[in-house]
């Protein structure tokens, strides 16, 4: 009970830092680096959570495969880190401004008027989880079989529209 | 067992430092860096709700899992956009591509 407790609170400071990290780091490589750790704890949160399969499936899709190609063309394109501006000086200050609205709005609501909804649910009972990925595959290839085929047609349709944005024109 | 309302709490502040991030980056890769972490914390919340809700019901890992799919044609095509931006104008800051900017 209290392990789970201690795992999350750790687990929420690095996956929080590491976002900030990403977002405070001038440099674009080490904020794609910190993203990657804040990926990885985040597929911690989803094994804690009880769901191996979307656990390996994030670091794998995402901290390994997402990831790499965005390191790929930040250093393609030797653009790490940028000069100052100040075209729009009032952009970060007003940004700042509507993140923290939205911030302190969700968890006002989740802490104040949603506390039934947080009690309501002790799901005590440990789940198996081959069962669970058995059921899983089962799932989302009868219930789910439209939106998975719809899946594969997006990836069709991005895989040809990389290649065509990234072609030589003939000039 | 962690209360439900923390992982959202959690999921709720990782959103705000993405939308915080796309809202301010100028380097129009880092405003994608941006993105991801929005839909992560967005991956979270349906994993966390599946887990509190009915277990059997297997919903809300199957849409995790199409939400993965999503991101990476979403970084796909944005990447090959960077690329094919910085190509024609020899730019990745997002200010300075306002060719369509009345």
């Amino acid at each position: 009970m209290t392990v789970d407790l201690i795992l999350f609170l750790i687990l929420a400071l690095v996956s929080v830092s590491t976002a900030l990290g990403m977002l405070l780091s001038r440099n674009t490589v080490y904020s794609a680096l910190f993203l990657v750790l804040n990926f990885v704890t985040v597929a911690v949160f989803y094994l804690l959570l009880g769901a191996p399969f979307i656990a390996m499936a994030q670091v794998t899709v995402y901290a390994g495969a997402i990831m790499v190609l965005f390191l790929f063309v930040i250093m393609l394109l030797g653009t790490e880190v940028l000069p100052a501006s100040n075209i729009l000086p009032w952009q970060k200050p007003l940004a700042g401004g509507l993140a923290a609205v939205l911030a302190v709005e969700a968890i006002y609501l989740l802490l104040v008027r949603a506390r039934s909804v947080a009690q309501v649910t002790s799901p005590d009972v440990a789940i198996n989880s081959m069962d669970n990925l058995r059921e899983m595959g089962k799932v989302l290839f009868s219930t789910y079989l439209l939106p998975f085929e719809v899946t594969s047609i997006l990836l069709l349709v991005a895989m040809v529209g990389a290649i065509v944005l990234t072609k030589k024109e003939k000039a | 067992m962690v209360p439900l309302s923390w992982y959202l709490i959690l999921s709720a502040g990782l959103f705000s430092i993405g939308l915080f991030g796309v809202l301010t980056r100028r380097n129009a890769v880092a405003i994608l860096l941006g993105v991801e972490l929005m839909l992560n914390s967005v991956n979270v919340n349906l994993a966390a709700f599946w887990r509190y809700g009915d277990v059997t019901q297997m919903a809300g890992q199957v849409f995790a899992i199409i939400v993965f799919a999503v991101a990476a044609a979403e970084v796909a095509v944005g990447l090959a956009l960077v690329i094919s931006v910085y190509r024609k104008r020899n730019t990745v800051i997002a200010d300075d591509i306002d060719l369509m900017k009345w």
